[in-house]
């Protein structure tokens, strides 16, 4: 049973968690991702300063404080790049740097007053989560109620906001007001994850799971979702794991957690992950290799299809830039899926599958090299080189396409069964037994 | 002001000024757009100078000149996307900002970010949301207008790729798919030929003929010399002014081609220099 303390805690920050998430990948898409750290970081004199007002610890004042310096770090940015030839990386930098600076000082000042010690104060820059008590909590989730119902409202248009801002001004939208209010909304999740998360880390709850979420899909809405839950698992998973070992504070622990989630989206995402994308490139490979391996082994017995004699590995070697054992490595690999076989006498030889494919394969090169003669006026005795590199990804409709100008052309021969000569000279000699 | 059936005409310059046609009769009919008097500068260094054009109704009208000639930003600052540091735009004779669901835009296509994660149908949908309002999803009636728009520019069958997962200029196309689903009556495009594919070269003329055939006006910006005859009626040749216009016929002429092109600095050129260096930027 999890003690009721904790599961406010834990509430509280996968609250937090799903919407920054949501905020954050809005973020995210219009390159705003580094506005959320200065954010975050011009927050701190906010809370020191509203701390040294009212001399007591008042939730609701801090974030207030918060609010406001947060605001006018944002706006100081704007300004900068604006008004001066500053660009915007730069104007991020001094501002996040200077306005913590000045929060740490004040941090100092209010620690060395006699009621500073009791303030804590020093929890918002790297965040305690078990700090939350209901009353939070409920503020949070008052908080996240209304950032996620604007954000479903402003669907429409916070998405043609991200995607193009000078179509949505033509359309007639208030792009500067619609920006104020994103902007707003990025300012509000910020400064309520202060407290759990800290001024340090914050940054990172609001990058991290929408720039995970982006790597499994290509839709907004699912990214949004994705991005929400990814953030409410990093909120409750982090803060679960530091209350568990105890003395780690909350904000890097959570960011710890969310770099885990994205480290694992990075690779193993269908299609836009590492690990998808380097065996679509092998494959491509071995794909390459095999269809080379093939369309050599047809070209050296072409005279005699019918007998479809055998060939020794020196042989290929003549036609290809391989060496005898890279020669013996790919016809080891044709020959176990059952392209090649081995004869007797230690030679290779076509099998009926194999020769099948290579028909194809040799089909689809002298479409390629055909096209490149008639149409980019490729000279012959250049054309194999210049035509090897594209065939291998040639779709069937664009080779469809190939034989249907080049039968049009009359430089190819309607519907058959094996492809004509090549264009150029393929010098065999040697190295072909019966 | 003297109106001119002829096509665009640049009231200023008197140079490009085309004899009035014998039917001049349409006076009373506004322009579909007319731009008076403006100025654009960027960091206080002029790019256009006091332009002043009235675009023709049911023509196309394309805008040629050298890089840097300020071609893109002309249409930047009709839709009010760069400020004016003078001047007014006006549409049917009322101000744009008035008039904006009569006026189209296609954008150059560089000028998004193609890893956007939503489908070619979605982009195009958002063509539509100029006349959602507020919190209104797209309906069923706005799919089909979006749909139809793909059919149109030959590109259907990739209503559900993902927008990074097509071709430069099938991207070309989905942005004028976006732009048809407007149903507007003015067209600015910012180079649609710009690095398309023959075949998405020819989807854009044809649909630019389709356009003019039901009356639409549209204003491009054109990089292909060889092209302007072919595909437009009317000319602009613009270098930071308008050096000439009107239609292709009159105004599009090797002199009026060197005064655009010419290597020479021209005046104004050296004038905006100097008002740079005696007013440093803050």
């Amino acid at each position: 049973m999890i003690p009721f303390n904790t599961m406010v805690v834990l509430c509280g920050t996968g609250l937090l968690g799903v919407v920054s998430g949501i905020i954050g990948s809005f973020a995210v898409l219009r390159r705003r991702a580094l506005m959320g750290d200065a954010l975050a970081h011009a927050a701190l004199p906010g809370i020191c300063l509203a701390f040294l007002i009212l001399g007591e610890r008042h939730l609701p004042a801090l974030l207030l404080g918060a609010l406001i310096t947060g605001t006018v770090g944002v706006l100081v940015v704007t300004t900068l790049r604006h008004a001066t030839r500053i660009k915007e990386d730069a104007a991020i930098g001094i501002v996040l740097s200077v306005f913590f600076g000045a929060g740490v000082v004040l941090l100092r000042v209010i620690q060395n007053m006699p009621s500073g010690n009791r303030a804590g104060l020093d929890h918002y820059i790297y965040g305690k989560a078990a700090g939350m008590v209901v009353q939070d909590v409920q503020w949070i989730g008052g908080v996240c109620l209304v950032v996620i119902l604007a954000a479903v409202l402003l669907y429409k248009e916070f998405t043609l906001l991200s995607f193009d801002t000078a179509f949505a001004a033509t359309l007639g939208w208030p792009t500067l007001r619609l920006d104020i209010v994103m902007m707003g909304l990025l300012v509000i999740v910020t400064v309520v994850g202060l407290p759990a998360v800290g001024v340090v880390m914050m940054a990172a709850m609001l990058i991290i799971p929408g720039a995970s979420a982006r790597f499994w899909t290509e839709r907004l809405h699912v990214m949004l979702i994705l991005a929400a839950v990814f953030g409410g698992l990093t909120g409750i998973v982090g803060t679960w794991l530091s209350a568990t070992f105890s003395r780690l504070p909350a904000g890097p622990v959570i960011v710890l957690v969310a770099a885990a989630i994205f480290v694992v989206s990075m690779t193993f995402a269908p299609r836009r992950g590492i690990l998808a994308r380097t065996l679509s490139h092998v494959n491509l490979r071995r794909r390459t290799a095999r269809q080379n391996l093939l369309r050599t082994m047809y070209e050296l017995v072409e005279r005699d299809l019918d007998a479809r004699p055998a060939v020794t590995p020196a042989a290929l070697t003549r036609l290809r830039a391989w060496t005898e054992p890279h020669a013996r490595r790919l016809l080891a690999a044709g020959a176990r899926v059952g392209l090649i076989e081995r004869t007797s006498d230690g030679h290779f030889r076509l099998t009926d599958r194999g020769l099948l494919e290579a028909v194809g394969v040799v089909r689809t090169h002298r479409l390629w090299e055909m096209f490149l003669i008639e149409q980019a006026h490729i000279a012959t005795d250049h054309v194999d080189r210049d035509a090897d590199s594209i065939e291998h990804v040639l779709g069937a409709d664009i080779i469809r396409d190939l034989e249907d100008r080049l039968v049009q052309l009359g430089r190819w021969p309607h519907g058959t069964a094996r492809p004509p000569r090549s264009p150029h000279e393929i010098a065999v000699d040697g190295g072909v037994t019966p | 002001m003297t109106m001119n059936a002829a096509a665009v005409t640049s009231e200023r310059p008197a140079m490009n000024r085309t004899s009035d046609s014998p039917g001049a009769s349409q006076s009373a009919a506004p322009w579909p757009v007319e731009i008076h008097d403006m100025t654009v500068a960027y960091h206080r260094k002029p790019v256009l100078w006091d332009i002043d054009l009235a675009i023709s109704r049911g023509h196309l009208t394309g805008i040629v000149g050298p890089n840097g000639a300020g071609k893109s930003t002309l249409i930047k600052a009709v839709l009010g996307l760069v400020p004016k540091a003078s001047g007014r735009v006006t549409v049917y004779g009322k101000p744009y900002e008035q008039q904006r669901h009569l006026v189209g835009y296609v954008p150059q296509r560089e000028s998004v970010d193609w890893d956007f994660p939503v489908s070619a149908l979605d982009a195009v949908l958002m063509g539509r949301y100029g006349r959602l309002g507020w919190f209104r999803r797209p309906r069923k009636t706005d799919r089909e207008a979006a749909m139809n728009a793909l059919r149109q520019v030959g590109m259907a069958d990739f209503a559900g790729r993902q927008i990074a997962q097509l071709s430069g200029g099938q991207q070309q196309r989905v942005f004028l798919a976006r732009a048809l689903v407007q149903e507007a009556d003015i067209y600015f495009m910012d180079e649609p030929f710009a690095g398309v594919d023959a075949a998405t070269e020819k989807a854009i003329v044809d649909l630019l003929r389709e356009l003019k055939r039901t009356g639409r006006t549209v204003v491009a910006v054109h990089h292909d010399l060889q092209t302007v005859e072919r595909y437009f009626d009317n000319v602009i040749l613009l270098n930071m002014r308008v050096v000439a216009a009107g239609p292709v016929a009159d105004v599009y002429t090797p002199m009026n081609l060197q005064n655009t092109y010419g290597g020479r600095l021209t005046i104004l050129d050296e004038v905006a220099e100097a008002v740079r260096q005696a007013k440093p930027i803050r």
